[in-house]
């Protein structure tokens, strides 16, 4: 039953709301033309919105701090999320896993042009997202800048091609190895500050090196930036548009699966281990005889490595770079991302890459809406769901490893 | 020597303006320990809702200096209103999670209050009338200094005198230092800590309204974006003078304002920007507890 | 007697508070020590300074490794540093890894003797597998031995308060020290889990030949366990000796007026 209090408190929350919005939302001004425009309906429209969000707001609380108490009391929660239970279930998830798989084989086959583009574009953000959450997820560095690799790597593919004429499959190892330079050039300043600080600066590198690449005519050539950059070719062969709009898609696909398999090996090893106790407890990590500086600066120079050679990629996907692929934004959404899907979960960040660039893509009337849900999103998933909608089911070490390689 | 003589007054009006913004992220900083990412939004809301409120008002043929009072009560009303509503919705909740996660909700505060402000008005800059009248015993240094600086400059006066009594003196400003010194011993001695974070956010939101009004006006434009490059600069300032500081906020505003007056004056104005990130790396690195903080260490 | 460690005249600065004043402090080989006295005497401070996490303001921290006389000075290294040297500690207000479980936060301690790099984590070679194996191996026999074994799985923040404690200490033996640093240990536990505290750190002591210093405030566990006992007020040591020489210290029974200081 809701109480009248609880519906008191709504009637409250809604006349509130109607105030904050009433300037903003209300009335529309043009200075220009001196005209006011009086949009009377969008109060009725948030008072409503907000009435009735104020329930769910109460009730998501509710739960939240119910489960609070039940873990300080020490019960087990018990609810394990389905998405564990589904991986934890050998019958469901093979079969599962063999039809995502042939799905993805033949998907340029089947959908058109224009939907391979998308995915393809999809799966950079996949290989963004798990780079991303290296840094964000295992080891706790909050990194705003991280779009900065994303564009030492285009730049890298643009310039050494335009120069020197190199091509894409030479372009990507270069750009991996100067991505790594680049973060560790950055990351040694700047590691050694608390968490919050690091955000900031990381953000105000991504704006210089954005800024740069903007007025540094010479060098980047400016804001209209740099066209005609080939895309891979096949055994020195070049495709046509068609087949190497494909062909993209399938190097994507293995990109994506090498990064699975890299991060899924980092996790579990010593040097997993240390980022989340990095992420956990930084005096005591040290107390344990991990080097901190060493541990931050492998995760953010690992991090920075994959965002450029997605970086690569995208240049070769686009066959044209400039300034303005490269806004903090495409950092936060990135950030997203990795937050909306689990942070330190791959299967998390894979899923919420496809979620947060398919949605828009398919759902136009959505993609203006785009950046305000994600700010939305980015509050009620740390109040509500901080561990993400798919945690991190990061194997645990248990002891039965040991026994049954005793064994063996 | 005149030119010289106009990029130090600019760069303190810049500085006085980055002052009263860097104030709210110094002190809810200094209360909570939370970078405020949506403060400059709420700079920006201010300014925005001065305007819609100054187009209202001129419709209706009112006299300039009216206009210019009122607008500026309102915009200061709303900001604070807003400043309150985000730290309820977005902070609140986060106040005992890890700080990665408060800092998380607060980009997407800043993220959301954005879009919000372009959605619902427009994506374009809109022109910001300049209420200040050209004062006339100000003709002869016109060429130095116009009317509109030695306005910002006064109010940004004042509201530091203002400021400054209030945290020395008032009942609220003591339990705001107390709370900002221990949380839990606060609460201890009776101190409401929630109603001392609300009455922070407010009065930063408030300080940072007024600064917003005043830049709108000397500027003489506003989109839905100016918050947030000015909201970072200012908290650079604050990072500069030694967050948690309030006259270090000050200090770090004004050398912020001349470094960019003298840089884009004497050098290049197409790398604005990336003075002051470079000058709060250079900062962070070398003196991370800023000029005026005292470096702390956590105890353990 | 051996020596294992050595402090001279270390002394600490907190802007103006003098922390830690002219301390002198020694612990010899296969010994227990004491560090008591008052709360804000100067004791954790004491241990963060030669664990590395604040750099003393002046003295000599000194240690001497495999029995060489040659003493090695670590005054303001970095603290993982120093427990690679072999001090490792435990910490007052328990600081362990909560969302990790029991194994994996003694695994923590096995890292700093491990070598796995971020390609030999990739690649998963033969040394690599070997490596984590006998690293769990490890950390279980360590857990074994400290008496948490039926813990194994759980997360280190399911542990009752108690077990916590232990878990700390378990975590700092797996870095090998020579000499382990405990922060009152026994504090919040039950008179049962403290007598079992007390035997399990003299079974460290004689079956691990590990070096204990040890701040505590439960003089009835001090008294039995230490060899000798140091006893700091404002940072400055005012008495030291045998359990039964302090105990009748007037100037000790002084310092702790009100307190208890019967065995
Ligand atoms: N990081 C720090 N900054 C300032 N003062 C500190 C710090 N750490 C400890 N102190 C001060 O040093 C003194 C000794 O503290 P501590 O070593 O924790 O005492 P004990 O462990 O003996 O109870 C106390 O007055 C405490 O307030
Ligand atoms: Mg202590």
């Amino acid at each position: 039953m809701i109480k009248f209090n609880e519906i008191k408190r709504a009637f409250l929350v809604s006349i509130w709301f109607m105030f904050l919005t009433f300037p903003i939302m209300v009335i529309r001004v043009n200075p220009v033309e001196r005209i006011v425009e009086w949009r009377w309906k969008n109060m009725i429209l948030v008072g409503i919105g907000s009435f009735l969000l104020s329930f769910v707001w109460n009730y998501l609380m509710k739960r939240k701090e119910l489960g609070v108490k039940k873990t300080e009391a020490g019960e087990e929660t018990g609810t394990i999320p389905l998405a564990q239970r589904i991986l934890g279930e050998k019958r469901i998830y093979i079969p599962g896993l063999v039809a995502i798989g042939v799905f993805t084989m033949v998907f340029p086959l089947i959908f058109s042009m224009y939907q391979t583009t998308i995915m393809t574009t999809a799966l950079i953000y996949v290989m963004l997202g798990l780079g991303l959450n290296i840094v964000v997820g295992l080891a706790g560095l909050l990194d705003l800048g991280y779009v900065a690799f994303y564009a030492v790597g285009a730049y890298a593919y643009a310039l050494l091609n335009y120069h020197f004429g190199l091509g894409f499959w030479m372009a990507l190892p270069i750009g991996g190895v100067l991505g790594a330079i680049f973060g560790i050039l950055l990351g040694f300043p700047v590691l050694r500050l608390r968490g919050d600080y690091l955000a900031i600066v990381t953000l105000g590198f991504g704006e210089i090196i954005r800024i740069i690449l903007e007025n540094w005519n010479e060098f980047s050539f400016g804001p209209s930036g740099i066209a005609n950059i080939p895309r891979p070719s096949l055994f020195g062969i070049d495709l046509s548009v068609h087949s190497s709009i494909i062909y993209i898609y399938y190097i994507m696909i293995a990109l994506c699966l090498f990064t699975v398999f890299v991060v899924n090996r980092l996790q579990d090893s010593r040097i997993g281990r240390a980022w989340i106790a990095l992420r956990e407890d930084e005096v005591a990590c040290e107390a344990m005889g991990i080097d901190k500086a060493k541990t931050k600066l492998t995760a953010f120079s690992l991090g920075a490595t994959w965002a450029s050679m997605a970086g690569v990629m995208f240049a070769a996907k686009t066959t044209f770079v400039n300034p303005a692929s490269f806004t903090i934004w495409e950092s936060i959404m990135i950030l997203c991302i990795v937050v909306l899907g689990g942070m330190g979960s791959i299967i998390g960040v894979i899923a919420g890459a496809l979620v947060l660039i398919l949605t828009p893509e398919y759902l136009r009337a959505f993609s203006e809406y785009r950046m305000l849900a994600f700010g939305t999103m980015l509050v009620v998933m740390m109040i509500f769901r901080p561990g993400g909608f798919i945690p991190n089911v990061r194997r645990v070490y248990k002891f039965e490893g040991v026994k049954s390689a005793d064994k063996s | 020597m005149d030119y010289f003589l106009e990029l130090f007054l600019g760069g303190l009006t810049r500085g006085s303006i980055y002052a009263l913004i860097a104030l709210g992220y110094t002190m809810v900083y200094g209360i909570i320990g939370l970078i405020n990412f949506a403060h400059g939004e709420i700079y920006m809301i201010g300014a925005f809702t001065a305007l819609i409120v100054i187009s209202v008002l001129t419709l209706m043929g009112m006299n300039t200096l009216a206009i210019l009072v009122i607008a500026g009560v309102i915009a200061v009303i709303y900001s604070s209103a807003y400043g309150y509503t985000v730290e309820k919705i977005a902070y609140k909740p986060l106040r005992n999670a890890p700080r990665l996660s408060a800092l998380i909700s607060a980009i997407g505060m800043s993220l959301f209050l954005q879009n919000y402000v372009l959605l619902a008005q427009t994506s374009d800059f809109l022109p910001f009338p300049c209420l200040i009248p050209d004062f006339e015993f100000m003709e002869p240094y016109a060429h130095i200094i116009g009317s509109t600086e030695i306005v910002i400059l006064i109010t940004t006066a004042v509201v530091m005198v203002l400021l400054t009594i209030m945290i020395k003196f008032t009942k609220i400003g003591k339990a705001m230092r107390a709370t900002s010194q221990d949380k839990t011993m606060a609460m201890l001695v009776g101190i409401n800590v929630n109603r001392v974070i609300s009455v922070t956010f407010i009065v930063g939101s408030a300080t940072a309204a007024i600064g917003g009004v005043l830049i709108a006006s000397h500027v003489g434009m506003i989109n839905f974006y100016v918050g947030f490059i000015a909201g970072i600069k200012a908290f650079v300032a604050a990072v500069l003078g030694g967050i948690g500081s309030i006259p270090g906020a000050v200090l770090g505003s004004f050398i912020l304002g001349w470094t960019e007056s003298f840089a884009t004056g004497y050098v290049s104005s197409d790398y604005e920007d990336v003075f002051a990130f470079l000058f709060l790396v250079l900062i962070l690195i070398f003196r991370p507890a800023g000029i005026l903080g005292r470096s702390e260490k956590y105890k353990i | 007697m051996e020596p294992v460690l050595k402090v001279q005249n270390l002394g600490m600065n907190f802007g103006g508070l003098r922390a830690l004043d002219d301390l002198d402090l020694d612990v010899d080989k296969n010994e227990i020590v004491a560090l008591i006295g008052p709360n804000g005497a100067g004791k954790t401070t004491f241990f963060n300074c030669i664990t590395g996490i604040y750099p003393p303001t002046d003295g000599d921290v000194l240690i001497f490794t495999h029995g060489s006389d040659r003493p090695e000075r670590i005054n303001g290294i970095k603290p993982n540093r120093v427990t690679e040297k072999g001090l490792a500690r435990t910490f007052q207000n328990i600081r362990l890894f909560p969302n990790m479980t029991v194994l994996e936060n003694v695994m923590i301690g096995r890292h700093c003797r491990m070598h796995a790099g971020v390609l030999g984590a990739i690649l998963r070679g033969k040394s690599t597998i070997k490596e984590e194996k006998k690293a769990v191996e490890d950390s279980y026999a360590i857990l074994e031995k400290i008496g948490l074994a039926q813990f194994v799985d759980e997360f280190a923040k399911n542990l009752p308060y108690g077990a916590q404690r232990r878990l700390e200490i378990a975590r700092a033996m797996a870095t090998e020290p020579f000499l382990l640093l405990l922060d009152e240990p026994a504090a919040g536990m039950n008179p049962n889990e403290t007598q079992e505290l007390d035997e399990l750190i003299k079974q460290i002591r004689d079956e691990e030949g590990i070096s204990i210093l040890l701040i505590e405030h439960d003089m009835k566990l001090v008294m039995s366990l230490s060899d000798r006992i140091f006893v700091v007020d404002y940072g400055k040591k005012i008495a030291q000796g045998t359990p039964e020489e302090v105990r009748n210290n007037p100037v000790v029974i002084k310092a702790y007026l009100g307190e208890e200081v019967d065995a």
